[in-house]
């Protein structure tokens, strides 16, 4: 595993060879794929096999994408939802952990807030979207609680459930050098669980989309959720498509963001 | 007579679960000189870790008294407990940080320290990249780096693989002879006890007694006593023969 480059054998070249060949074939793939998938879908329309009316076709979604982007309409949209969902993960993500944490800090409390917690996790949190954006307000405020509501409950039990599994051994050690709670949540509780809370925060950033779509199902004047409905209401299919398309470019982007975090945070 | 450094007088543990209670240790006394190391072997599950534990203030006995003279106590496991996401040498520096101990001239002691144990270049590597015997040597270091004055080892060398746990074993060994560190050693391992320690305790199956008492002594080796050598010496089976037919009778 510390072999240098130098002292590397025929065999063991080809072995790397062989792996960056397979990487290659499956990129190659995914991307024939995509292409597959928008090809038939237009040659479908063209051919008029379905209904552009219900199914939008790639060329108006692109025309569309184009028409939107000149005037700059898209792009105020997407940055009301973006901020929303960002707010809204950091809201639900952040909640999420410091519960977590205070949990930890008192066995109890976690003890009698587990019931509770179980419920409100197996409950559809967009069921409470109507009444959170009664309650925090039917604009930016109630979509932004509403996202972090939907990620924040599943952030307490996962990164809980990570403190608790914590090797005993681990804390053990620390104790005999005399560390007091708080040292062994900075130095091993903490830092044992990164790895967990970058997965959360990579489900809570799909999570926060759902609230924020919702949200804005519900009452706002601008954002995707809000094209989507809009374009559904007056019938314009490919409106609606192209918001989807949108929604899926930037999610993905979001995502890798996380991948590249967790990439530079876990080095071991 | 040579100074006392832990003294334990009629300790006795019960462990409670909503189950049953387990009696883990009855009534155990006994005294560790200053400089002493002290093996105890016993059966698996007759209370040895417990006996460590409550030494190192980790667990309350149910009853007796536990005189220490030093609370600065360093604690080695059977596994390493290497934190997977600090560099080799933030591991070693751990116990430092949690003492707010991190001076320049601490520092400098565990670089050496690493430097000396074969371990210099390894400092900003991650603990899965090094080997079992490297990582317990780390573990050493890291106990080591907070001087304690007694040190108590919890069968360390046991998930070793034979080979690297006869040079590890030789080499901690040593080096506690050198720094004449009181110790506390504990293994089911006999040739392990004989060649590491002065005196060596056998206990009961539990709930744990203390069965019998040896002290070993290398009439060979007055000075510079290694375990290694203590391995070939002629005295060595002896010892073996008459702890093992103490331990056989419990089985
Ligand atoms: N925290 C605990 N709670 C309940 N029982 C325990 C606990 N720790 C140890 N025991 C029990 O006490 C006995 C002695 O354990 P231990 O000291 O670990 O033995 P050894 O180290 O000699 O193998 C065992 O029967 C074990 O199951
Ligand atoms: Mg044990």
């Amino acid at each position: 595993m510390l072999l240098s480059d130098k002292g590397m054998s025929e065999e063991h070249k080809m072995f790397l060879e062989g792996i960056k060949k397979e990487k290659r074939v499956i990129k190659i793939s995914q991307v024939i794929l995509l292409l597959v998938f928008f090809g038939v879908w237009q040659l479908a329309a063209n051919l008029k096999i379905i209904d552009t009316f219900l199914t939008s076709s790639p060329k108006q979604i692109f025309d569309l994408l184009l028409k939107l982007s000149e005037n700059g309409m898209i792009f105020k949209h997407l940055w009301v939802s973006t901020q929303e969902t960002i707010v809204g993960f950091l809201l639900g993500t952040t909640i999420g952990i410091i519960t977590a944490i205070l949990l930890w800090m008192s066995e109890r409390a976690a003890k009698i807030m587990e019931p509770y917690l179980i419920i409100l996790n197996s409950l559809p949190k967009t069921a409470l979207a109507p009444v959170i954006i009664l309650w925090a307000g039917a604009g930016f405020s109630g979509i932004v609680v509403t996202a972090a509501a939907v990620s924040v409950v599943i952030t307490i039990m996962t990164v809980y459930t990570g403190f608790k599994n914590v090797e005993e051994d681990k804390i053990i050690l620390l104790k005999t050098f005399g560390a007091t709670k708080l040292q062994i949540l900075q130095k091993v509780i903490i830092p044992a669980n990164i790895p967990i809370m970058i997965s959360a925060m990579k489900v809570n950033i799909g999570l926060s989309w759902v609230g924020v779509i919702v949200g804005e199902f519900l009452v706002s004047k601008a954002g995707i959720g809000y094209l989507i409905v809009y374009g559904g209401q007056v019938f314009k299919l490919d409106l609606v498509m192209t918001s989807v398309f949108i929604l899926a470019i930037t999610a993905g982007i979001m995502y890798f963001i996380a991948l590249w975090i967790e990439k530079k945070v876990i080095k071991y | 007579m040579r100074d006392i450094s832990v003294e334990l007088k009629n300790i006795s543990k019960k462990f409670h679960t909503i189950q049953n209670e387990t009696m883990a240790i009855d009534d155990i006394s006994f005294k560790v000189y200053e400089g002493e190391i002290l093996a105890i072997v016993g059966p698996s599950g007759c209370g040895k870790s417990t006996i460590l534990s409550i030494i190192a203030g980790l667990v309350k006995p149910s009853g007796g008294i536990l005189n220490i003279k030093n609370k600065n106590i360093g604690f080695m496991f059977q596994k390493d407990q290497l934190y997977e996401w600090r560099t080799i040498f933030k591991n070693a520096v751990i116990g430092l940080e949690v003492q707010d101990k991190l001076t320049q001239n601490n520092i400098q002691k565990i670089e050496e320290m690493l430097e000396n144990y074969g371990l210099g270049s390894f400092k900003n590597h991650y603990p899965s990249q090094l080997s079992g015997g490297m990582r317990q040597r780390v573990a050493l270091i890291r106990t080591l780096a907070v001087e304690p004055e007694i040190l108590l080892l919890d069968e360390p060398f046991s998930a070793l693989d034979y080979q690297t746990r006869l040079t590890v074993g030789n080499e901690v060994g040593t080096i506690l002879r050198e720094r004449k560190i009181t110790t506390i050693l504990v293994t089911h391992d006999i040739p392990e006890a004989v060649s590491i320690s002065d005196r060596v305790l056998v206990l009961t199956e539990r709930p744990a007694r203390i069965k019998k008492e040896f002290n070993i002594v290398f009439n060979t080796m007055e000075t510079n006593r290694t375990p290694m050598k203590c391995r070939q010496s002629s005295e060595f089976g002896e010892y073996f023969k008459n702890i093992w037919e103490e331990m056989d009778v419990v089985e």
